[in-house]
């Protein structure tokens, strides 16, 4: 996944940028399984790699795949980014080790939902329980969301296009 | 791409798998990984592929602009709906063990038709998007 | 030596994000600009996920054959980021389209240049539709 970033960052080629993220989200789907994340991964690999690849894609033709003009020498945003990431990984090495299993994840709140989801709501994944029945607030909440956007693209794009006739 | 056999063979193969797929995915949402969101794309997936096929106006016949646009609103009213349905039994808003006498089967009742809002909405956002898209690339 | 073994999941998922932000603030292409902020999104995901992972537990589908189950919580959690991430996603190429149209350009420096002299944006890029909409 770093390779694949690392090329999309140097690539000038629009419709390879495009390419590379779908395979970056592939890759990202299948980290998300060996995560134990299942229905994370699922919506990842329709919604990340299937549907933004086809956006990116159309938005690309519409562009008509202008390849990117080389840039002035980027040292700044390098400096800026390699600094962030350094006061980032100073701020991790206080952060849980991986899989420890007395982290405060694992002990505030999840066993609860682990243990008596089922029963109260009668649905074995506990992902959708949390999801539909605990937290069903923040999924309406979400819904709005997507469907704000919707009426927001509708909003930009549904207009035909008018050509501005020169200068008057 | 109409005319081409081969795609037009895997497609006619593959469309209905694809949507079959999807309502498992829909309605398994409970026992396994699956839910609304991802059947909804599985789904705009689905005619994405058909429209690419077969052209837009064809795709455009089979889902018409105005059931597109009634799906956006449709799933988050359905949605909606389940909330007031609470309320309106006795409950609070979105509570869902007040909507059957058994609390569970009441659960089980409002988790399946809320999924079903969002898989309508999901679908129906990202078809309306991919037609606009389409439309603005054919009237450039 | 431990902790690097236990933490170096962190390091590669910053290293993800910081390429993320650096396509963001170094690029001028509008699309690339995009692609790099699905980037920055996706590996938050990943840095979301990964504390939730216990070593030797199952997906949270609660059976009887299984006792250790990794946190569901953050999953829910990144469910709905996803999701709102793909529709902003969808509007910010909307708009990209959009300003296509409008300046010819996805370039931001060609866009900044056009904005502070309109001058130059006299005739559009596209001599090709010379008739308005109402008559195609």
């Amino acid at each position: 996944m770093m390779v694949a970033v690392v090329a999309l960052t140097r690539s000038r080629n629009l419709f390879a940028v495009i390419v590379l993220f779908g395979l970056y989200s592939f890759l990202t789907a299948t980290v998300m399984v060996a995560l134990d994340a299942v229905d994370v991964a699922m919506t990842e690999a329709a919604v990340g790699a299937g549907i933004s690849t086809v956006l990116l894609l159309g938005a690309l033709h519409l562009c008509n795949s202008e390849e990117e003009k080389p840039a002035h020498k980027p040292w700044l945003p390098l400096l800026v980014t390699i600094g962030t990431g350094l006061v980032l990984v100073y701020g991790t090495w206080d952060l849980p080790a991986f899989s420890d299993p007395v982290a405060p994840i694992h002990t505030h709140v999840a066993p609860r939902y682990l243990e008596q989801g089922p029963r109260e709501t009668g649905v074995p994944n506990v992902v959708t329980a949390v999801l539909a029945s605990y937290r069903g607030f923040d999924t309406l909440g979400e819904t709005m969301v997507v469907f704000t956007a919707g009426i927001g693209i509708i909003a930009l794009l549904s207009r035909r296009r008018y050509v501005r006739r020169g200068k008057q | 791409m109409k005319n081409d056999i081969i795609l037009r063979v895997i497609g006619k193969l593959l469309i209905p798998f694809i949507l079959l797929f999807a309502l498992y995915v829909q309605l398994h949402g409970d026992y396994g990984p699956g839910g609304g969101f991802q059947a909804g794309a599985i789904i705009a997936a689905a005619m994405v592929f058909y429209a690419m096929i077969y052209g837009l106006s064809t795709a455009r016949r089979v889902f018409p602009d105005w059931l597109v646009e009634s799906m956006i609103a449709g799933g988050v009213l359905l949605y909606l709906a389940v909330g007031f349905a609470g309320l309106y039994v006795g409950g609070n808003f979105l509570d869902y063990f007040v909507l059957d006498a058994d609390p569970v089967t009441g659960q089980h009742r409002g988790i399946f038709w809320i999924e079903l809002g969002v898989a309508i909405t999901v679908c129906g956002v990202l078809l309306k998007i991919f037609y606009l898209f389409t439309q603005r690339g054919q009237d450039q | 030596m431990t902790s690097f073994l236990a933490h170096y999941d962190y390091w590669v998922m910053i290293f993800l994000a910081m390429s993320g932000l650096f396509i963001v603030i170094s690029r001028g292409n509008l699309i690339k600009k995009l692609v790099g902020l699905a980037i920055l999104q996706t590996s938050v995901y990943l840095l979301y996920l990964a504390p939730g992972k216990l070593v030797g537990g199952t997906a949270p589908i609660v059976d009887a054959a299984f006792t250790v189950y990794s946190n569901p919580l953050p999953q829910v959690l990144i469910l709905t980021a996803i999701v709102v991430g793909v529709a902003t996603l969808a509007l910010g190429l909307a708009l990209v389209v959009r300003i296509r149209e409008e300046y010819g350009t996805i370039e931001e420096d060609e866009i900044l240049h056009l904005d502070a002299d309109p001058a130059d944006a006299a005739v559009p890029a596209d001599p090709a539709n010379n008739t308005p909409a109402s008559q195609r």
